[in-house]
Order: structure tokens, then sequence, then C-alpha cells
């Protein structure tokens, strides 16, 4: 098990430093940063000066070493906009973007699973067969329209509910929450719907699929020939073997859901991470840019490494091939 | 006379398709008394598996039981609900399959499976339950059960699985067994022991058993009775022995015919021609009469009824003596 992870989080330490080479060339590619930094008035020699003091005279991989080195202890340099650490800009806007996230991914897996065992059991009834039309709609309406449409609906015909912003947030040190305000709660909902819209009908209708092809296994005929409730057979049972491929769909996910928020933050003007990465794609701002990139890749790669070592907890075979079988 | 432990009679289970209604099963009738083993022996199709299913009421959509009866030890459970037929289904009759490797739920420990199947049936605490599923598993013939009870199937050889399989299938006593093909994914050292192993679990708790097989070997080594089946229909039914030696059956007499022996110099096996027709194209009067060597025209025009021929039943217009007689 030790030995497994391990494994997993070298490759994950891979992944990172070519995600790292990719954020690093960002750079070089938008052209030569000195002159992203001073005027265009600048005399040469004080131009040498900013190389110099920068460290871009150096041989290239002793800047990717640098760079890596300071990026592994979250220092991306200084926004060229906002004249501040990119680190801290980050920090300010993360608790946004991932409250945001885990609303939409509990949102999803709660009503995916549900919906989804509800139509894979009762496959015929009209209520399953409305899941199914509603899933459809859920994977092929574009998030920007949903959120667009929930807007109009929720926010100018009926007023119920904020259109953008995170209402008012409580400071817990360097967190910032909106769960503990009225407001708060109320502008998290349509963003999280909007964001966990796709997510949902994506989980419905893998766990219908699953648990169809699930009940149709021997086991399930078994465990009917040894007459248990059809409830433990259900829920016991088929759930869970259910729940093996959709943990990993589930959790490769969230990682998506962090990168999509982009769309659903920009239409809700929500101060998160992606909020802000647009802007720095409109301003040409690459220290945000790169630091996004790399932010979001060690989320993902994150993710991947907890789902492999939670793939092992719920499914006992993929254990024993680590261990020395008895 | 006793009661025997199950009685079918004229079982007939339909499967309804689009186009029309395939008759899988059509008028079965067999005993089985307490302690008895009937083998159930016919090709793949001819409705073996799907008689063992419609016992422990397991016929599912499109297929349903059209007619007939079942009756467990007097009792009538073929129009029984849902629920009630639920609480037969373990305790009562138990059900091994053919495949060990998946008929265990490869994410529970056995015990845990054990347990479940125990206290589903039977009033008993956690602890009683697991004492009881560690005495089953040492009956079943798996060592140092004890330690084995907490170990997840793919711990086990087929062979084992097999055996727990078992174990799951008598966890509550139940009258009657049915072993639909149990050895046929095994390998043949293992087929042995478990053919034994539900032999002796037979006799010991005086178990009915329905093992069905296409395996004329297993049935011969196991079976005190044996029923022939062929298209959905039973063929001939009689002490093994009697059905072994002396098939009266054509398609019986083909059957044991195409059973080597080393004793028999013969360079090609015995084959009987053609195959067994499709649910959809059952022909009228006998289903055997295209591949019959013996045919006549009364085969092609009506259905044969079972006959009682010495020890043995069979379906067939040959042994008609009385139409015979009349006839001359």
């Amino acid at each position: 098990m030790l030995a497994f992870t391990l494994r997993r989080a070298i490759q994950a330490i891979g992944v990172m430093i070519a995600v790292g080479i990719i954020s690093f060339s960002m750079f070089r590619f938008a052209g030569d940063p000195v002159n992203q930094i001073v005027s265009l008035d600048t005399p040469a020699a004080e131009r040498e000066a900013v190389r110099k003091s920068l460290g871009l005279d150096d041989p290239v991989v002793l800047q990717f070493a640098r760079y890596f080195g300071n990026a592994a202890q979250f220092k991306f340099g200084v926004s060229y906009q906002f004249r501040q650490p990119v680190s801290s800009l980050l920090m300010e806007r993360m608790p946004a973007t991932l409250e945001l996230a885990a609303c939409a991914t509990v949102f999803a897996m709660v009503f995916g699973i549900l919906m989804g065992v509800y139509s894979a059991l009762k496959r015929d009834t009209f209520l399953a067969k409305v899941f199914q039309a509603v899933s459809l709609i859920g994977i092929s309406l574009p998030t920007f329209l949903i959120g667009i449409l929930l807007i109009y609906l929720f926010a100018v015909v009926l007023g119920w509910l904020p259109s953008f912003g995170r209402g008012e947030v409580v400071r817990l040190g360097w967190w910032t929450t909106g769960l503990l305000t009225i407001s708060g709660l109320k502008a998290l909902i349509m963003p999280s719907v909007t964001l966990g819209l796709f997510q949902m009908t994506l989980i419905m209708r893998l766990v219908r699929a699953e648990m169809l092809e699930v009940l149709r296994t021997d086991y399930i005929r078994f465990a009917r020939a040894r007459g248990l409730t059809t409830r433990a057979i259900h829920f016991g049972h088929a759930l869970r073997n259910t729940l093996v491929p959709v943990i990993t769909v589930a959790g490769l996910q969230f990682g998506s859901v962090i990168a999509f928020a982009i769309i659903t933050e920009t239409v809700f003007q929500w101060p998160g991470m992606g909020l802000l990465f647009v802007q720095a794609v409109q301003n040409v701002d690459i220290p945000i840019m790169a630091a996004y990139l790399l932010m979001v890749s060690l989320i993902f790669v994150t993710i991947n490494l907890v789902v492999d070592i939670l793939y092992t907890v719920v499914d006992p075979r993929l254990r024993s091939t680590l261990r020395r079988p008895t | 006379m006793i009661e025997p432990v199950l009685s079918v009679r004229n079982l007939r289970v339909e499967f309804v398709t689009r186009r029309d209604i395939l008759r899988a099963i059509d008028g079965v009738s067999f005993d089985i008394a307490k302690g008895e083993v009937l083998g159930v022996v016919g090709e793949s199709g001819a409705g073996k598996s799907v008689t063992g299913l419609a016992v422990i009421g397991l016929i599912d959509r499109p297929g349903r039981i059209a007619g007939g009866e079942i009756y467990l030890s007097g009792m009538r459970i073929d129009n029984l609900p849902p629920e009630e037929l639920r609480r037969i289904r373990g305790k009562r009759i138990g059900m091994i399959f053919q495949d060990p490797l998946t008929s265990l739920n490869p994410l529970y420990r056995i015990g845990d499976q054990l347990v479940e199947t125990i206290r589903t049936h039977l009033n008993l605490s956690e602890t009683a339950a697991r004492k009881r599923a560690i005495d089953l598993l040492a009956e079943v013939g798996i060592p140092a059960p004890e330690k084995r009870i907490d170990a997840y199937p793919h711990e086990f050889s087929g062979g084992m699985r097999q055996r727990v399989v078992i174990a799951l299938a008598i966890c509550a006593e139940p009258e009657l067994i049915i072993a639909d093909e149990p050895t046929t994914a095994l390998d043949v050292s293992v087929q042995a022991q478990i053919i034994s192993l539900i032999k002796r679990l037979g006799r010991d708790h005086g178990t009915a058993v329905m093992l069905v097989t296409h395996d004329m070997g297993v049935i011969a080594e196991t079976s005190d009775r044996v029923a022939v089946m062929y298209s959905g229909r039973i063929a001939e039914i009689g002490p093994v022995l009697d059905v072994v030696q002396n098939p009266l059956h054509p398609y019986a007499k083909g059957l044991m015919g195409a059973i080597p022996t080393l004793a028999s110099d013969t360079d090609r096996l015995v084959q009987i021609p053609g195959s067994m027709p499709r649910l959809s194209a059952i022909p009228p009067g006998c289903p055997f009469n295209p591949r019959c060597a013996f045919a006549f025209d009364r085969c092609r025009v009506e259905r044969p009824e079972p006959i009682r021929h010495g020890s043995q039943s069979v379906a067939c217009h040959l042994y008609d003596t009385a139409a015979t007689e009349t006839a001359a």
C-alpha cells in the first residue's frame, strides 16, 4: 500500500514538472519579459540591469530550476496589472472558487446518484423518463446559457436570488466563506447549479448505466436466489459495486469543475480564480496565467492521487494485488 | 405415500417477445423425494436451467410461468406474492449457479455474505450467525474456516469459491437444493470433489437435490433418478441405472450412445444428426421427430404424452402399446 502510494506520488511529481515546463515556456513565447516590465523609452543599459536583476541572462535550465523552485514554494512572481504578488492574489481568490466547486460537486453527486439509482431501478416509470430527458438537456446545453437562463428566471423575473457576486462573506483566518451568511448561501445556489449541472447529468447517466449492468450480474442473481431483501440487494450489493467507477469519474470531474469554473465565474461575476484568470488573459498578465495553470494542474494531480487511493479502499481486489495474497 | 419435497405439475414457461410467444418449458412434470437427487440432463436450450429458475421463482421478464403448478412439501409456491417467495428462496430452497467466480459479490468478505444470508432467514445474533457461518464453511470443506471467513472472494480458487457458494445455499438448511451446472466451470479434478460434497450434504441433511447438468458422467455418479429434457419437455425420466443402461426414448438412446467408452474401439464418435429446433420453430407433434430414425406419421401430428414403461416414464409413441394393439 505504501509502495503503491509512493509510486503514484512520484508519477504525480513527474506530471507537475512537465506542467511546470509548459507554464515556464509561456513567459518565453509571449515575447521578452523585460519589454513587458519596462516602458518603451527605457535605455538599453537600464534594460540590461533589469534583465540581470531578474536573472533573465542566466541559462534557460537555471532559470527553469529557479522558477520551479519558487513555484514549489508558491512564489509565482508579481502580477503585471495589479503589481502584487501572484500568490497572494490567488490565495485571496481561492476560497471562493473552491467553495463554489465543492458545492457544485456535492450538488452533482447527491442529485446525480439519487436520480441515477431511481432511473435504473424504476426504469419504466414516467419520472425516470423525465430524468433521462432532463439529463439530455443538461449534457447538451452550454454552461453559460444555463447560467444566463437561471439569472433571467430567478434574479430578473422572480427576484429570489442575487444575479452576481458572493454576497456577504465571513473571514476565518485567511479563508473567506459565504457558507455562514444567508446572503452568501443564496448567492451560492445559482452558480453551483450552473457549474454542477453537467456533472450531475454525467453522474446520473453513469450511475444508471452501471447499476443496470450490475443488476444483470451473476452475483446479484445469486443474491436474489439467497432470498435477500430487495432493499439489501439494491442498496447493499448493487449500489456499492456501482460506486466504484462513479468515484473515479466524480473525482476526476472535480478537477474539471474547478477548470470550468472560469465560465461560471464570468457569468456570475464570482470573485474566484477563474475570473482572475479571464482578466489576466485579457491583459496578457502572464505570471497569473502561468500560476493558474500550475495551480489547476496541482489540484488535478492531487485529486487523481486521492482517487487512486480511494479506489483501493472501496475495491478489495486492488488491495490484494499490492499486498501478498494470503 | 410420503409427500415429495418438490412436485412440479405440467409446468409451462413462456418468453414474450415482440413477434411471438416462445414456449421454453412446455408441460413438464416431475417429483423429487426427500434425500433424492434428480439429475436433469439435455442439450443447451433444452430448458434445464429455466426449469430450475422457475422452481425458485427467478424467471425474469420477459419470461413468465404461464401454467402448471409447483408444490414444495405440499405447499403451492408458483403463485405466491413476491415477498413470500423471497422468504422461501435461500431458506427452503437453496440454489447453486454455474460460475463460482461470478456468483459472489467481489466487494464483500465471504463472512459478511454468509452472515447476511443467515440473518435474513434465521433469527440469530451477529455472533451466533458468524459462528454458524464458520461451521458451514467447515462443513463444505474449507480449511481453517475461522481465518478464511474474513477473506474476499478473489482470495479463493474456483473450487473453494464453489464450496462457499454451496455453504451460502445451505445456510438455512433448505429442503431442496437446485444446482445449475455446479461443476461445469471447474477443473475435472475439482468437479469430483464438488459432486461428492453435494451428494454428501444431500444425504446427511435429507435434502432433495435437483442437479441440472449436461454431463452424463456427473449424473451417473450422483443421481438417483434422471430426467432427459428435449425442447422444453421431459423425453424420459426414470432411475438412473435403467435410463443409462436401457434408454427408451430415441433421443435418450442417442444421448447415451454419444458417450464414448474406453472399451469400445470406435474411430468416430456417435452423434445425433441435426440439432435441437429453435424455440420459435418447434415442429408439431413430437419435437424430436425431424431427427428421429424411428419417426412415423403419428409423431409428426400428435404430441406424445408420458407413458409408464417399467420403472421409466417416456414420452414417445413407440411405447404406446395400447394404441399399437388397437391398431393391430
